[in-house]
């Protein structure tokens, strides 16, 4: 059943479908990526994801999984004799690491435009439960990536991109030491750079479909919630 | 596993289907816990001190570790206590119950929320919606006595939310929001739900419910003139 084959539909610039890859690479499971096409949804798409309708869409022997996090679980759970665990095997420190991630998609669930100022609260926050839940290590997970990780690393592209236009530090060393170290190595991490797109491919794409220009600052959460939404 | 003295302490809320399904799940695993009411106006230093981000109920208490968000405390419950499992075994499985737990709170409950907190056409609007959520939590229940299959399962706790609380507020609203004409499986569902133990025991009492339900929707109204 793990050999049987894995297909991931989604799009290069979606954080979202950044997720599941990243866990598949973790576990060293080769996958074949449908790339949806920016403005519309495949037949396949509509099939498989007829509840929302929205990638990533994990099809294991054409069984689709849906929800990101979801995806990334199911991953962990399907190929477990592959590679690190993604959770933490204290049920304690398992429970922490999905409240957070919980806490991160509901931020952006609540679509109000973000002010700076709670994006900075947030990050905040990450950076003690980065402390708390790294106990040390260079990850949420420990020595290795896993389900937190990927939960809020995924954004990290497109942190930088808001940064860039907004020019102002959102992660850095004095406020969010901890995370910006930690960010250096995530998205070094070789399950993690095949997929994650360079800041400049990503900001000419925003450039491109992010229409009118944006005079004030805008913020990550804005264009993942706009255009990216799984 | 060896059980050591473990203290399970649960900071809820009666009228809450979060706070409920918690206890539902407890109980299902036959541990015995401390039922803290707490008062959500007036919220407690313990309340602030164990959830101090999202600074709500419910949250579980376990050997005085505070673990917060009902969807995190009932995989923890799992985790922790593994008889009676709540959660499908199979990952496949697993996934499929995890997408309709989520789909019931972000999808169903924000709706449904609508439909107790709106009047007039934007009630209307929010029953409409409310109802093409519920057609594909009915066609989930074809050929199935409880939405995890032959027995009560994590999805069914999860939609209690449906049953207790969204079918509860027809009552009051005064709007029959899932008509059995139209949910049959959904109504069927909810009989198969009252024929376990664990749920009678666990649920709000329907008259003390539906008061409060009652006294709620007075107070948004009244807010919004």
């Amino acid at each position: 059943m793990a050999s049987d084959q894995v297909k991931v539909i989604g799009a290069w610039a979606s954080p979202f479908v950044m997720r599941p890859r990243i866990a598949l690479n973790l576990k060293s499971v080769p996958y074949e990526f449908l790339q949806e096409t920016f403005g519309s949804k495949s037949e396949l798409l509509l099939k498989s994801n007829p509840v929302h309708k929205k990638i990533p869409v994990l099809l294991h022997a054409d069984k689709p999984v849906c929800e990101s996090n979801i995806i990334v679980e199911y991953v962990d759970e399907t190929w477990s004799a592959s590679g690190p665990s993604m959770l933490p095997s204290n049920p304690y420190d398992r429970a922490i690491a999905r409240f957070w991630a919980a806490y991160i998609d509901e931020k952006l669930r609540e679509k109000k435009k973000a002010v700076l100022a709670q994006v900075e609260e947030g990050t905040a926050l990450l950076e003690k439960a980065f402390i708390d839940c790294s106990k040390g290590k260079p990850f949420f997970n420990g020595e290795h990536i896993g389900y937190l990780d990927i939960a809020f690393g995924c954004f990290l592209g497109w942190l930088r991109v808001t940064e860039l236009a907004a020019g102002h530090k959102i992660l850095d060393e004095a406020k969010t030491p901890s995370l910006s170290k930690w960010a250096e190595q995530f998205c070094n991490d070789p399950a993690v750079k095949p997929v994650m797109p360079e800041t400049a491919t990503l900001a000419e794409f925003a450039k491109k479909i992010f229409a009118k220009p944006r005079p004030k600052l805008t913020v990550v959460v804005d264009l993942c919630v706009e255009f990216l939404q799984e | 596993m060896a059980e050591r003295s473990e203290e399970v302490k649960l900071l809820g809320m009666w009228a809450s289907p979060f706070s409920r399904r918690v206890e539902i799940a407890l109980t299902l695993k036959g541990l015995p816990y401390e039922f803290s009411e707490q008062d959500i106006a007036n919220k407690s230093p313990l309340l602030l001190q164990s959830n101090p981000v999202h600074k709500m109920i419910p949250v579980l208490l376990h050997n005085g570790k505070p673990i917060s968000e009902s969807l995190v405390i009932l995989e923890y419950i799992d985790d922790t206590w593994q008889h009676n499992q709540i959660l499908p075994q199979d990952p496949y499985d697993k996934a499929i119950a995890r997408f309709w737990a989520r789909f019931v709170d972000e999808q169903i409950y924000v709706t449904a929320m609508k439909v107790v907190g709106k009047v007039g056409e934007e009630r209307d609007a929010a029953v409409e919606a409310t109802r093409d959520l519920l057609k594909l939590m009915e066609k989930e229940l074809v050929g199935k006595d409880f939405l995890g299959g032959e027995s009560l399962g994590f999805v069914d706790i999860v939609a209690t939310l449906v049953a207790f609380w969204l079918m509860r507020t027809e009552e009051v609203v005064g709007v029959k929001v899932v008509p059995v004409e139209m949910f049959p499986e959904i109504h069927r569902w909810v009989k198969n739900l009252l024929d376990v133990d664990v749920i009678k025991k666990c649920i709000p009492p329907e008259g003390e419910h539906l008061n409060y339900i009652r006294a709620r929707m007075d107070s948004l109204k009244l807010k919004s003139v």
